[in-house]
């Protein structure tokens, strides 16, 4: 069983190879650099240093988002078409959920999230329980301040992940206090291994039917169904 | 004996999810276009994100059904060709990872391709080429004169220097109020009409086969907002039928001066705006009894589709042209 994993939902691009249980590959960048140029090679090295072609692969998983959209569509463009050419499942796994395995030994809350712009974050809320990742609020596009203020609420200690952890330490602090665990830098990286390793146990998607996890809508949508809401008030 | 070569082609740069299988650059054997007219309709106009959105979401299921409609497989295409600019580069970077990652899944050449090339090569899906030849390509994103004296060898002789012909007419028909894409609009409203305007024609420098539609877009639109402001009714018809006179005048008199100058044995219309029935019919009078043959592919053709891209990555193929997995969308590439 041969899985090739891929992300490039966000700055970090990541390829990894995992045989049977043991990842036997992987590489990781992360650098403000071209993923539609750098992809593509960056599989073909490592199939060629690990001695696997593309006959021999099993299974693609993909990190399907949040993240930059052009980013998103890169890892699935390349994702979909392989599992489609080669005839192979696929399987799309959240960009948050597979950040939020570096919390794997913690015992309480983890919160993954992604800068979203404008105060903004992708961000939800997972627990392992029983070895298992469970997603206890649902994923989303939401205001960092309203988002920290309702996990202040919950009491609980919440250990925060995120490349982009420097630009909310100190609300994050101020909201959560002492409870809140912020790990040093390597742990903010998603790691295409945890990629791989969260795909494999999970049901494969319908190739085609496989979209990315954007989370929000593109701004013209949001702004034309804006609009015609605000013409039905008038009306 | 030379084997038969079949090539596969994708083509995203704008708002046509298409993929196609083109045997040796002349006879299509499948040509899928999923097109999102009526995702954009809404908004006026193609928005980027909206387009690059869609490719990704259909771009397995169009390339599965080209492969469907033409009854072949894998064993029997030579190599993938992919637009790689110029275009949008959101909507560009879809088809440019599926092809990288079918050249490398399928271990198949892979060509980038000119999308202006593969308007060009449309034509020989129907007719085969003479050089030395001249080419108009009119289109939302280009006006340009292409000079091609053999196979794979392109000279622009002249461009536009500010807005594209049918960029022009997008403006002019929102101006006019007409459902998006106006192109189409105009040319029918404007075969109800009369050239009651003179508006003006940009003929550039003496010996300039560049153009130029924005003074031309900005009379007719001034045009129509004085009268409005003057609550003078406006006869829509007729705005169209000048301002269409106006372009297309230019269009065929500079084409018929360079098919002169450099003695073409044929003149080849491509892109979106060769769909046009006003252009069509002046070009057909310009050549008519000259020794020039005048070729406008059909209208399927015209627009954007893929067997034009495999049609002109063939050619590519046989010079021996490749790209290797480092291509990237080129949104401002040059053809040459
Ligand atoms: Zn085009």
């Amino acid at each position: 069983m041969n899985i090739l994993a891929i992300d490039t939902s966000n700055q970090l691009m990541g390829v990894a190879i995992l045989k049977d249980e043991i990842i036997i590959g992987e590489t990781v960048t992360n650098i403000a650099k071209n993923h539609s140029v750098r992809l593509m090679p960056a599989i073909d090295q490592l199939m060629r240093e690990v001695s696997i072609t593309p006959e021999q692969l099993n299974k693609v998983v993909v990190a399907k988002g949040p993240g930059s959209y052009t980013g998103v569509r890169i890892g699935l463009a390349t994702a979909k078409t392989l599992a489609w050419a080669l005839n192979i499942p696929i399987t799309g796994v959240s960009s948050l959920e597979a950040l939020a395995y570096q919390g794997k030994f913690f015992n309480s809350y983890i919160c993954p999230f992604f800068d979203a712009r404008r105060e903004m974050v992708y961000t939800g809320l997972y627990q392992w329980k029983n070895s298992r990742l469970i997603e206890t609020d649902k994923e989303k596009n939401v205001n960092m301040d309203d988002w920290l203020h309702e996990l202040s609420q919950m009491g609980k200690e919440i250990l925060f992940l995120s490349p982009d952890i420097h630009l909310y330490k100190e609300k994050i602090i101020s909201y959560i206090g002492s409870q809140a665990i912020l790990p040093e830098g390597p742990f903010h990286q998603t790691s295409p291994s945890h990629l791989a390793l969260a795909g494999k146990t999970k049901p494969a998607d319908d190739t085609h039917l496989l979209t990315p996890n954007y989370l929000r809508l593109a701004e013209a949508e949001a702004n034309w169904l804006k609009s015609k809401k605000g013409n039905k008030h008038d009306g | 004996m030379k084997n038969d070569l079949y090539i596969l082609g994708i083509e995203t740069s704008c708002d046509e999810t298409a993929v196609a299988i083109v045997k040796n650059g002349t006879k299509i054997f499948s040509n899928v276009v999923a097109s999102q007219i009526e995702s954009h309709k809404r908004f006026g106009g193609v928005v980027p994100e909206i387009a690059s959105r869609h490719h990704v979401e259909q771009m397995t299921i169009v390339l599965e059904e080209a492969f469907n409609q033409a009854e072949l497989t894998w064993e029997n295409i030579d190599a993938i060709a992919v637009t790689e600019g110029p275009g949008l580069v959101g909507a560009l970077l879809v088809g440019v990872n599926t092809a990288k990652a079918l050249a490398f899944a399928k271990q198949k050449p892979l060509i980038g391709v000119h999308h202006i090339a593969g308007h060009i090569y449309a034509n020989r899906l129907e007719n085969e080429f003479e050089f030395p030849l001249l080419a108009l390509i009119v289109s939302g994103g280009h006006t340009e004169l292409v000079l091609m004296r053999e196979h794979g060898s392109y000279e622009v002789i002249g461009e536009t220097r500010d807005d594209a012909a049918g960029e022009a007419y997008d403006k002019v028909a929102r101006m006019l109020e007409l459902p998006y894409p106006g192109g189409p609009h105009i040319d029918c409203l404007a075969s109800q009409g009369e050239e009651t305007i003179s508006f003006p024609r940009a003929w550039l420098e003496n010996d300039s086969y560049d153009f130029s539609f924005s003074g031309l877009k900005s009379a007719v639109i001034n045009k129509v907002h004085n009268a409005r402001q003057r609550g003078e009714h406006i006869e829509k018809v007729d705005i169209a039928a000048s301002f269409q006179a106006s372009v297309i005048d230019v269009l065929t008199k500079k084409t018929k001066r360079a098919a002169d100058e450099y003695r073409v044995k044929q003149v080849i219309v491509a892109g979106g705006v060769a769909a046009n029935k006003g252009l069509r019919a002046a070009l057909e009078k310009q050549f008519s009894g000259t020794n020039i043959s005048l070729l406008i592919p059909s209208i399927h053709l015209c627009t954007d589709n893929a067997a034009m891209i495999a049609a002109a990555g063939t050619i590519a193929y046989e010079q021996g042209k490749r790209s290797d997995l480092k291509l990237n969308a080129n949104p401002s590439l040059l053809l040459r």
